[in-house]
């Protein structure tokens, strides 16, 4: 078990594995998308108080869940790479970012779009609004930062400490609709309880949310490959791959 | 350990002080936006009073801010940051040396004239009050979190931009509960709930900043 993590440590090792996964999960993807859009097009019903407009669940709530869980996820990554020293780590990191940073975008955007038939408005100064907002800025930074130092490794303990620092921030937006009173809905799923909302609306959200998972993994694979092509540009296996 | 905070704090104030107009620039920058914002809103004194606290918060980021490169850009320049790293003395503590005096050049003076403008948005005294305490504790913070910024674009290119981006969204709470306290005071309620928040980040920022730093000093000099 631990010789093959130490086997796929490494960047040479780790590039063709990356390779032979990014098409499973791929196409899982592409089946959880299509079984999800089923779902939530035409068999979820018409929501009672908010008519057709709630089916834009199905891409908010994924969108949402996936821009903390990346960010989690690439705190975690960047915090492996600062403490083991481990060069795939940093890697990944850099690849996960753009992926939240969509997410989250993602998330904002299809929220203002929710917003307005429901709520009137498209942007309210809400607790959760606003710290999902200071997450995007997050990423942002974390890019920026990467982007602004030369050298690779430095940039990624560098953009490390800093996706450490914003941690913070990730408990902030999920518990934010039940430490302040806002217009943002509270959680409708949750581990302890029913979920209040119909079966198939819950089905066909879940799904999505399995369909933007297998994503941000295909995707993010793919990333780190290109980095890796780049930063190890200079060793002979890189030249033997890519001829 | 305290020796060392205590010689670090000794002469980043020494420096300050022979560099007087340095720390007067950032207040000069303070009092300059906090007037600028009635200039462009229209001083209606009901709307300047209810926008007064964050606007000043608002200004004393950004002032404190524009004094993060004297943090530590001058001493890695000349080679002294270095030497603090290699030296047997623990590197938290001289750079809580530094952040130390950082705050007591640039917070405390920003924190001491604030209740100033205040007065100039109309705010009544005992809301003053409540300003004056929310910008004594939430300076440090903004410190702290600045001292994070600070040293990890130490070298970098556009550090100045960069370190603006990085550390604006990381301040954001303590600008929250910083206003906070004041429009509390102003709708008649208890602002402590505020500033307790404020005090529990500024201990959070306290262990987290001063690690953060450093990790980040460490990187930048490796």
């Amino acid at each position: 078990m631990f010789s093959a993590l130490y086997t796929y440590a490494s960047p040479q090792a780790f590039y063709p594995l990356a390779g032979r996964m990014i098409p499973w999960f791929a196409s899982a993807a592409v089946l959880f998308a299509a079984a999800g859009l089923y779902v939530g097009f035409f068999v979820a019903p018409t929501d009672a108080t908010q008519g057709e407009a709630y089916r834009i669940i199905f891409l908010h709530v994924p969108a949402a869940w996936m821009s903390m869980f990346i960010y989690l996820v690439m705190a975690g990554w960047a915090g492996l790479g600062l403490v083991l020293n481990t060069r795939l780590s940093g890697m990944m990191a850099s690849a996960l970012a753009p992926t939240g940073a969509m997410f989250t975008f993602l998330a904002l955007w299809s929220g203002a779009l929710w917003g307005r038939p429901t709520w009137g408005t498209y942007w309210v100064w809400d607790a959760r609004l606003t710290s999902e907002l200071i997450l995007l800025f997050l990423y942002l930074g974390f890019i920026a930062l990467k982007e602004a130092i030369e050298d690779p490794r430095r940039a990624d303990r560098a953009s490390a400490i800093l996706a450490l620092v914003g941690v913070v921030n990730v408990p902030i937006i999920y518990f934010s609709v039940q430490w302040w009173n806002t217009l943002h809905q509270g959680a409708s799923v949750s581990l302890t309880a029913a979920p209040k909302m119909a079966a198939t609306m819950l089905a066909g959200m879940l799904l999505m949310v399995l369909a933007a998972w297998m994503y941000s993994i295909a995707v993010s694979l793919a990333r780190v490959r290109a980095i890796i092509l780049e930063r190890e540009r200079d060793a002979a296996w890189v030249r033997e791959a890519v001829a | 350990m305290g020796a060392a905070f205590a010689m670090t704090l000794r002469r980043d104030l020494l420096i300050a002080l022979r560099r007087k107009s340095d720390a007067a620039n950032v207040l000069l920058f303070f009092v300059i936006v906090a007037s600028l914002f009635p200039l462009g809103t229209g001083a209606e004194p009901g709307q300047i009073r209810a926008m007064g606290a964050g606007v000043i918060w608002v200004g004393a980021l950004l002032a404190s801010l524009l004094s993060l490169p004297r943090l530590f850009a001058a001493d890695a320049a000349d080679g002294t940051l270095e030497q603090m790293l290699v030296s047997a003395q623990p590197l938290a503590a001289v750079v809580a040396g530094k952040i130390a005096a950082h705050w007591l050049t640039t917070g405390l003076p920003l924190a001491l004239i604030a209740p100033l403008l205040g007065l100039q948005y109309g705010l009544p005294a005992d809301a003053l009050a409540v300003l004056l305490a929310a910008v004594l504790i939430g300076t440090p913070v903004l410190s702290l979190v600045g001292a994070v910024g600070a040293a990890l674009t130490l070298g970098v290119r556009g550090a100045g931009v960069l370190a603006a981006i990085l550390v604006l969204p990381l301040c954001v709470p303590a600008l929250v509960f910083g206003a906070g306290a004041v429009t509390a005071s102003l709708s008649g309620l208890d602002p402590s709930p505020h500033l307790s928040l404020l005090g529990a980040l500024l201990a959070v920022s306290l262990v987290f900043g001063l690690w953060a730093s450093c990790a980040a000093l460490r990187v930048a000099l490796d």
